[in-house]
């Protein structure tokens, strides 16, 4: 009996599962095998790949060094701009705004998601061109400001496309929040904002780790925002791969520069979370 | 039912009407409207007299649909509009920024362009990697190889093969906003001191290593087309030097000159044209140290998926009447004397687009290993990552 129950268990599960694994398969793992592959491949002499084992491509890897320090400072950078000013507006979503309207003000964060990144961040390029802000500050007197293909510009265009995805986890951990944590703060002499600090910001910090992982990681493979704002002088490693798939055909260091992408990220993210994690656990304890 | 048609010619109007809803609907084929209505005989007699309705374009069934591969700003819309109405095909327009991207794409495999606009140093490449097919020039009576310029045509030829015919010729040669910069910009290597003073934070460079690299080279008095390794060093040092001061790394320069975010920029013929034209300070001059000279063609990709239609575009394009409006819309100058002739004197007589020859001498055509070299790759890269 409860054999057959377990088989049916396992077999519900695995209906519901081979959806997804089946798309993960074809589309996740074998690309990344073939990349696998390539990377230890040679380039063709008019482009793209060549079988051969080598790890000439690997060895190559220095050469993308800037990219790489972009990147893997811009993203966490980004990320955390993205914090400092999406939880501002997750607090006062979930603890501050009127609940007949809350749903309405929520909708509105996401409303920028109906328009393309692309037109959004087009859009940004004649906001920060010289007929744009610094034609209105030159009205001032504030003359020759440059905003456009600057790494200003660039962070500018990250916090903005990224926004919603910082305030949704944060919104939603906070809107959780039990308020008689907060009245007991209060009565325990706690000021408002070492109640924030004590028993807020704590008790959010699962989603402020949900969306610093997603906003970076996402950020990680940003091509788009660096190739507009940046005028293709603020080089990611999102941008380099491109070059090397479709400038270059260099596909064999394209791939070795993919996996070696994968591989920091997978470490980075671990070690973060783990630490992040930890800290989250003792003040959870040091709260009971 | 075509039976009876057949038998009952010719077609009343109430039939005619109603077969070509039938077409409209897409219940029947081109084809099958044609045969049933007469029109496809008509059609054929009409296509004695050369013009809009020939028989190439109307032989087969050219489908609804077709996709060209091309470059920013090089045509008029009103083209493809036109040969839309004309023959019920809608053309899709893909856009790039370099030869390569469009190699790239090609040999990734699965573009679905029917037509595509390669320049004469890449024609030999997609030769040899057997990615273009020789052209059938049965479907193209428009095209006239006699009233080609040579200097212009022969790199679509390929071992006595046609492969592509030319679109237009052109330079890569300097913008310059003359409200903005008051030093002269008569040459690359001025182009690139004025970069570095004048013009800090305000010029451009195309996101592309055969201009951007070789226009250096020549600056420090080198080939355009130079892959010798020490060259190619000093060239890097140049654009490494001159890089924190440009305004960005770009080929799609227009809007940000039209905005004066941008004051000098590398710019093909075309663009110069048409950035002149609506802002006369801004200015086109070729260096006088050199710089590129090219043409552009059309080929047809081996991997079309509708050939037909891409004969048909490509033959409607080669007719001189058609061409003229292309020429004027886009800046470019002519390869074929048939336009010329047709072309307006304030076209003919702008020396952005045709300039004296002796201001062409310096120039260079790029080579095919120009594109496909390595090094100039890499290093390109090395120049955008630093």
């Amino acid at each position: 009996m409860q054999a057959a129950m377990n088989t049916k268990r396992n077999l519900v599960t695995a209906a519901l599962v081979a959806p997804a694994a089946a798309w993960l398969c074809v589309f996740l793992v074998l690309p990344f095998i073939a990349m696998l592959i390539f990377a230890f491949g040679e380039r063709a002499p008019e482009g793209g790949y060549q079988a051969a084992f080598t790890f000439a491509q690997f060895a190559n890897l220095p050469t993308r060094a800037a990219a790489f320090w972009n990147t893997l400072v811009l993203a966490p950078v980004g990320a955390l701009l993205c914090l400092l000013v999406a939880y501002p507006v997750a607090y006062y979503l979930a603890v501050k705004a009127n609940p007949r309207y809350r749903l309405i003000l929520v909708s509105l964060v996401v409303v920028p998601f109906w328009t393309s990144l692309l037109v959004r961040t087009y859009a940004w390029m004649y906001i920060l061109g010289s007929r744009g802000i610094p034609n209105l500050l030159a009205m001032i007197g504030i003359e020759d400001v440059r905003m456009l293909n600057t790494p200003g510009a660039v962070l500018l265009g990250i916090v903005y496309g990224y926004l919603p995805l910082m305030i949704m986890p944060i919104y939603v951990s906070l809107e959780k929040l039990d308020r008689r944590l907060l009245e007991a703060s209060a009565d325990l002499g706690g000021r408002p904002v070492s109640t924030f600090f004590g028993v807020t910001l704590p008790l959010s910090l699962p989603g402020v780790m949900t969306g610093v992982a997603l906003v970076t990681i996402l950020l990680l493979g940003e091509y788009l925002i660096p190739q507009l704002l940046g005028g293709g002088k603020v080089f990611f490693i999102g941008n380099a791969l491109v070059d090397l798939f479709l400038q270059s055909r260099n596909w064999p260091f394209g791939s070795a520069i993919a996996v070696t992408l994968v591989a920091v990220v997978v470490v980075v993210l671990m070690v973060a979370m783990r630490i992040a994690w930890k800290v989250a656990g003792t003040r959870q304890v040091d709260l009971v | 039912m075509t039976k009876w048609y057949r038998e009952n010619a010719p077609i009343t109007a109430d039939k005619l009407a109603d077969e070509l809803m039938r077409l409209k609907r897409g219940s029947v084929t081109r084809r099958h409207f044609l045969g049933v209505t007469g029109l496809g005989l008509a059609t054929a007699v009409l296509a004695r007299q050369p013009g809009l309705f020939n028989s190439a374009a109307f032989a087969g069934d050219l489908g609804t649909q077709m996709s060209i591969a091309t470059w920013p700003n090089y045509h008029d819309p009103a083209t493809f509009e036109a040969f839309t109405a004309a023959t019920g095909v809608a053309v899709e327009v893909n856009v790039f920024g370099s030869n390569e991207e469009m190699l790239a794409k090609l040999q990734a495999g699965g573009t679905g362009w029917d037509l595509f606009v390669p320049t004469n140093y890449t024609i030999s490449t997609y030769v040899k990697l057997g990615l273009i097919d020789e052209l059938d020039m049965s479907k193209l009576p428009n095209y006239d190889a006699s009233t080609e310029t040579a200097r212009f045509t022969n790199e679509g030829i390929v071992e006595g093969k046609t492969y592509a015919v030319p679109k237009n010729w052109g330079t890569t040669g300097i913008a310059v906003n003359s409200n903005k910069i008051k030093a002269p910009v008569t040459s690359w290597k001025e182009f690139f001191d004025v970069a570095i003073t004048e013009a800090d934070g305000r010029a451009m460079v195309h996101d592309y290593q055969l201009t951007t690299i070789g226009n250096a080279l020549v600056a420090l008095g080198y080939s355009f087309n130079s892959i010798k390794p020490d060259e190619l060093v000093k060239a890097e040092e140049l654009l490494i030097r001159v890089k924190p001061h440009l305004y960005a790394i770009n080929s799609d320069y227009q809007p940000s000159m039209r905005a004066t975010d941008a004051w000098m920029t590398m710019c093909w013929t075309n663009d110069g044209a048409q950035l002149n034209r609506d802002m006369p300070e801004i200015q086109f001059v070729l260096g006088k140290d050199g710089g590129e000279i090219w043409s552009d063609f059309y080929a047809i990709p081996k991997s079309a998926a509708n050939k037909a239609a891409g004969y048909a575009l490509l033959n409607y394009l080669m007719t001189p009447e058609n061409a003229v409006k292309e020429h004027i819309a886009n800046g470019a100058p002519t390869t074929d004397s048939r336009v010329l002739k047709l072309l307006p004197a304030e076209v003919t007589s702008n020396k952005i687009v045709y300039p004296d020859e002796a201001a062409l001498t310096p120039l260079e055509f790029g080579a095919a290993v120009t594109l496909t070299d390595p090094g100039r790759a890499e290093l390109m890269a090395r120049f955008k990552s630093a």
